[in-house]
């Protein structure tokens, strides 16, 4: 009997053996899907909970939070020498800050990383330079990009992990290979088709330069059902390219598509692809305003191959996560950290007879001392008529959550409701009414959404 | 005694070994035939044990020399991409590709390291598809057969001339066809699926898939039918087409007590025959329809009401490029 089934088992051993070279590539299930879209439609996000396992016990722990210090006391830019940055903060906080940061950067070399440890207002070391000009694009990245950076925020930590060089950013790569003995004859690679692509595919190995540094074009489908004219549409080339950037999307975040897409037509706006919209104006911020400046300042062992700096991406601050540091809220616990100068202009207030209408900052409640002159002919008219009461609505802008934008007009007309008080109206004569909505501006783009409207009634 | 037959085996288990032949006589004008034919034990296990000889002739010398030329070609290109390192060569075969010619040289004739390669293999490679089909014509004609197969293998080369010749003609670039390389074709496939608004709303691409499921299906279906009927002459299926026995009656009996109703054991053969010939006939036209006469295949099934709406499970937003105000960030 064996003797006869022996042909067969060697066969056996053979698919058995061709099987295991077919899958070496793929992981080992089980895999859990959550359902992402609407039911029958396939959407579903898909993840390996080993795998999961494995990266979570992978992942640094950030270090503990001190707890904040007194904000009273002479401010650090009086005490110490050449503080350009961080300079009003009291110096108990200042201190905090440092040690904070060298935690999150350079735990084991220590302040002299950065700092030479005879004179620490010296700014010899090139760590010194870059590491304030990072603190001040942090400051911008909580502030001017909340709208892409949230309440989760931005620390040195979310990059640099207590790594003195964050793990991921990309360089521009090698100069397509051209073989010198056949002067260039054959082997355009064209960019692309190499193993170690966006995701492990052969799509454009560098959609970075053209997307995160440059501004090109990123949306490739047919704007309409019919051609406008044959060949004026995108090439397929630059459908791939965008393809390769939608790869490290996914990688970087550890999601599929169908986190930020309707993958029925993946040309449709959902609130998640807004906020990815502008990370990748964000990315263009980082890269052209903060970092490719400082390569110069780099040493050259630093710098790629094609001797650029080390540039972010997404991965940079995500890490394969769709939250950095899955959203531990970090940043606010380091004022210093928080704002630049004011960033998003506010359009001047409105000042009518009856009506006033002051505006406010993205997520913001704090009414900027020059919004407040749009209160002045108002306060003329309240006291030319001491019965007469107002009605103070608070307005935010559709993009983000409902509670929670309830809340922001709520606290947005409170604050116009302080300052009539403060102006010496009676608090009796200035009336609250319902958060308001801002009609139609559901990505949050205009400044004129999120205002607060003051009516004589 | 028959039922001992062993037929249902994926292997054939019994092989008849007699002299090696070497076929009809040929036509006057044919070449030779080439090779003394010899047996193998191993082919006869899944076909004829016997092999050669080859017709080669004047088309399968041209087809098999252009052949040649245009996967060495291809095959050179990928080694000096990646500098001509063969550990290297080996390692990323599968993400290797020669890539056509840039948007910007439209049908016009690139330099050779630009997409010229990719021209010069895609013309040669079209001269032996063609002279090889020839071959399937001419070679079918002199045995007196029918020339149904070659027909299905036009219905393939159909597919290929739409990817290759037709749509990049139609669209004025070279740079719309396909690269040669085993995942690079594949980018290129999703990126179309893409570029277009999902291929899945476009009505040729659904009739292409409905044919190749219904391919394997009928295929399936009919394999099964003879092999299970085997025992009693079924698979003599020809001569049962005319002259039908009880194997045949089997066959049909059951279709008709499973499903109501059966195809014949002529009638088969040409379901599955337009079955397979369907498939990259209508894929072929789905292709050719993109970025020629649709752009985008969701916008057009929204047009037509062919797409369902499904509730806004992700919330709904407005492009915000198209809300940004000047000057702001």
């Amino acid at each position: 009997m064996s003797a006869r089934h022996s042909p067969i088992r060697r066969l056996g051993a053979l698919v058995a053996l061709g099987a295991a070279l077919v899958l070496a590539g793929c992981e080992r299930p089980p895999v859990e899907t959550t359902q992402q879209g609407f039911r029958g439609t396939g959407m579903q996000n898909t993840v390996n909970p080993r795998i999961a396992a494995q990266e979570a016990a992978a992942r640094a722990v950030p270090p503990e939070d001190a707890p904040p210090a007194s904000p009273d006391g002479p401010k650090a830019g009086q005490i110490y020498q050449n503080v350009k940055v961080l300079g009003d903060l009291s110096v108990a906080e200042f201190n905090r800050h440092m040690n904070a940061i060298t935690q999150w950067v350079s735990p084991e070399q220590g302040c002299n990383y950065c700092h030479n440890g005879a004179n620490f207002a010296d700014d010899s070391k090139y760590t010194k330079v870059v590491a304030r000009r990072m603190i001040q694009m942090t400051q911008s990245l909580n502030s001017q990009w909340k709208v892409h950076t949230g309440a989760t925020g931005v620390t040195c930590y979310t990059c640099h992990r207590g790594a003195p060089v964050p793990a991921n950013m990309w360089f521009k790569p090698m100069t397509p290979v051209r073989n010198a003995s056949l002067g260039g004859a054959l082997g355009n690679d064209f960019g692309q088709n190499k193993a170690d692509g966006p995701g492990v595919s052969s799509l454009p190995y560098d959609p970075y330069s053209s997307y995160l540094l440059g501004d090109e074009e990123i949306k490739v489908y047919g704007k309409e059902a019919l051609p406008q004219g044959i060949g004026n549409g995108a090439p397929i080339q630059q459908a791939e390219k965008t393809y390769a950037l939608m790869m490290h999307f996914s990688k970087g975040l550890g999601q599929n598509c169908t986190f930020c897409h309707n993958s029925q037509a993946f040309s449709q706006w959902v609130p998640k692809k807004v906020t990815a919209w502008h990370g990748i104006r964000m990315e263009r911020d980082i890269n052209n305003t903060y970092v490719v400046p400082l390569t110069d300042a780099f040493p050259k062992e630093r710098l790629g191959p094609q001797g650029d700096i080390g540039k972010a991406y997404c991965a940079t601050c995500h890490a394969g996560q769709n939250k950095p540091l899955g959203g531990k809220e970090m940043a606010k616990l380091y004022a210093g950290l928080q704002a630049l100068a004011p960033v998003i202009t506010l359009p001047p207030p409105v000042a009518e007879g009856g009506r006033s209408v002051l505006y406010f900052g993205v997520g913001s409640h704090d009414l900027v001392a020059e919004q407040t002159k749009g209160l002045e002919t108002l306060l003329g008219a309240l006291s030319g008529n001491p019965r007469s009461v107002v009605l103070v609505s608070g307005y935010h802008s559709a993009a983000g959550e409902a509670a929670a934008n309830a809340e922001l007009a709520k606290k947005r007309a409170e604050a116009v409701r302080s300052a009539l008080l403060a102006a010496g109206i009676a608090p009796t004569r200035v009336r609250l009414d319902k958060p308001q909505q801002a009609e139609a501006n559901v990505a949050g783009e205009d400044p004129a959404a999120r205002r607060v409207e003051v009516r004589l009634q | 005694m028959l039922s001992q037959i062993p037929y249902q085996n994926l292997f054939t288990r019994v092989q008849p070994v007699g002299p090696v032949h070497d076929g009809v006589e040929l036509p006057p004008g044919n070449s030779p035939r080439d090779g003394k034919p010899f047996l193998v034990h191993l082919f006869g296990r899944l076909g004829n044990a016997q092999l050669g000889p080859i017709y080669l002739g004047p088309l399968g010398i041209i087809s098999l020399i252009t052949g040649t030329l245009s996967i060495n070609i291809m095959g050179f290109n990928q080694l000096a991409s990646v500098n001509w390192d063969p550990v290297e060569f080996i390692r990323q075969l599968p993400w290797l590709a020669l890539e056509p010619p840039s948007p910007k040289y439209g049908l016009g004739i690139p330099p050779m390291n630009e997409g010229g390669w990719w021209l010069l293999a895609s013309a040669l490679l079209l001269v032996s598809v063609l002279t090889w089909w020839m071959r399937t014509y001419t070679r079918a004609r002199q045995l007196g057969m029918g020339t149904h197969i070659a027909w299905a293998f036009a219905a393939a080369i159909w597919l290929f001339l739409v990817l290759g010749l037709f749509r990049p003609l139609l669209m004025g670039s070279w740079s719309e066809g396909v690269p040669y390389g085993i995942f690079p074709h594949l980018d290129w496939t999703a990126a179309f699926s893409l570029r277009y608004g999902n291929l899945f709303y476009n009505p040729f691409h659904a009739l292409s898939i409905a044919f190749l499921y219904g391919s394997t299906l009928l295929f399936a279906m009919h394999g099964a039918t003879i092999l299970a009927v085997t025992r009693y002459g079924g698979d003599r299926e020809i001569d049962q087409i005319v002259d039908r026995g009880t194997a045949s009656e089997r066959a049909a009996l059951f279709w008709r007590w499973t499903m109501g109703w059966n195809a014949t054991m002529e009638s088969i053969h040409r379901w599955a025959w337009w079955f397979a010939v369907l498939t990259p006939i209508t894929g072929g036209i789905g292709i050719l329809l993109s970025g020629t006469v649709v752009d985008n295949w969701y916008l057009w099934a929204v047009k037509h009401h062919v797409a369902p709406s499904y509730p806004a499970v992700l919330g709904t937003a407005i492009d915000p490029s198209t809300l940004i105000v000047p000057g702001a960030k």
